[in-house]
């Protein structure tokens, strides 16, 4: 058969046309993903903008208080307790006012009893987060739907530039097996293992069904939480009321987290 | 034909060695791989089902457990609606091994007979099992 050249131009363009759309419909077959229809959220879950927290020291008055907080976040999350101080990991943790506001605590004529006073510190869930910006595989990433600041465990690889890049400490790495240290597992949720880095997340599988993070919950009204875009939520009325400050806002991270100061009759 | 003695036994001898894996196993059955679904969780059931048939969940179970993942964790989405229109949480630890709570019996029968190991288990807690 013998053909010219303008056969030929047809016919091979045609043939493309077709082999493209060939492999375009069979990718769609073989796509194995879910509908959309086949998933949806638990319709308990609480629904907020851009959550955010209140932390009132003042009304934690014992260390009992702290402690309770503490111990009830890393209880259910099967956080390890290292023996080894370099490997400490921590969800959430009690650290002086010098630590947690450093840029103020050369003030030596301040109220004292605001220096002296321990602060509850956990991850900060910011607007704008360092974390997310520096990790290479995104298993860190800011929730679209609420601002929550997560961390995809099957994804990290354990570079720890996250850890490197969290002005506020919040970010442990798993330099040892977290199984043997975790004293009684909670079956209901994951441990992590050797060579991730983990952090608070804002007890995402208990604002799934409907609950306030456990921190919240054992506090006694020493940490609220609610929508920080929602100017008639509890948290955006505290804000609004009481005088508040970020730990280092300096940095433009835009931490959600307001500790509120003060709070005697003057203030 | 020089030496063709040595070399037809020669062969015999390499055609028998090569061939001896096959002609000791021959005729005898596989070992059968069985998944045990025999639990006290699935046995109370009134009619045994799972989020999905059984030969989509023989043959697809880990792109089912990928997409749950990622639903999860990355997009929020907790409930799975299977064919059968039931709604499930989804949740490895939650509901796929409260009714398969014989991980032993029933992961890795297939598992190991296949020599893949899932890196599940690092994080997510295994039920607690009798070693029978």
């Amino acid at each position: 058969m013998s053909m010219n050249r303008r056969q030929f131009l047809k016919l091979a363009s045609a043939s493309t046309i077709l082999g493209v759309g060939a492999a375009s419909v069979i990718n769609n077959i073989s796509n194995s993903s879910l509908e959309a229809a086949q998933i949806h959220p638990d319709p308990r879950s609480l629904k907020a903008k851009r959550w955010g927290f209140v932390v009132d020291v003042s009304k934690l008055t014992t260390e009992e208080d702290y402690q309770r907080c503490i111990d009830t976040c890393h209880d259910i999350h099967n956080v390890p307790n290292n023996p080894n101080p370099r490997h400490e990991v921590k969800w959430i943790w009690k650290d002086t006012y010098e630590h947690t506001f450093p840029n103020t605590a050369e003030d030596k004529i301040m109220n004292r009893e605001l220096q002296e006073k321990n602060f509850l510190l956990f991850c900060n869930h910011c607007q704008n987060p360092a974390c997310v910006r520096v990790c290479p595989t995104k298993a860190t990433f800011k929730r679209e739907s609420d601002g929550i600041v997560m961390q995809d465990m099957h994804r990290c690889i354990g570079c720890r530039f996250c850890m490197a890049a969290c002005p506020f400490g919040a970010r442990s790495f798993n330099y040892t097996d977290p199984r043997p240290n975790i004293k009684v597992e909670n079956k209901e949720f994951p441990t992590r293992m050797i060579g991730v880095v983990e952090k608070c997340t804002a007890c995402y599988e208990r604002l799934a069904v409907g609950k306030q993070p456990a921190c919240v919950e054992k506090s006694n009204g020493a940490i609220v939480f609610g929508d920080l875009e929602d100017p008639n939520s509890e948290v955006r009325k505290l804000i609004a009321e009481k005088y508040t400050i970020r730990r280092k806002p300096e940095l433009g991270t835009q931490p959600s987290i307001y500790y509120v100061i003060g709070g005697g009759e003057h203030a | 034909m020089y030496n063709s003695g040595k070399i037809i036994a020669g062969l015999v001898v390499f055609f028998i060695l090569a061939t001896l894996p096959f002609l000791l196993n021959l005729g005898k059955a596989n070992a059968k791989i069985e998944p045990s679904i025999d639990t006290p969780e699935i046995n109370a059931m009134p009619k045994k089902h799972c989020v999905e048939t059984k030969v989509f969940m023989r043959a697809e179970h880990m792109q089912l457990l990928n997409n749950w993942r990622d639903q999860v964790v990355r997009n929020g989405n907790r409930i799975y609606v299977g064919s059968d229109g039931n709604e499930y949480q989804i949740s490895l630890q939650n509901t796929c091994m409260k009714c398969h709570s014989n991980k032993k019996k029933f992961c890795d029968k297939c598992h190991n007979y296949m020599a893949v190991k899932p890196y599940c288990w690092g994080c997510h807690i295994a039920p607690k099992e009798n070693e029978a």
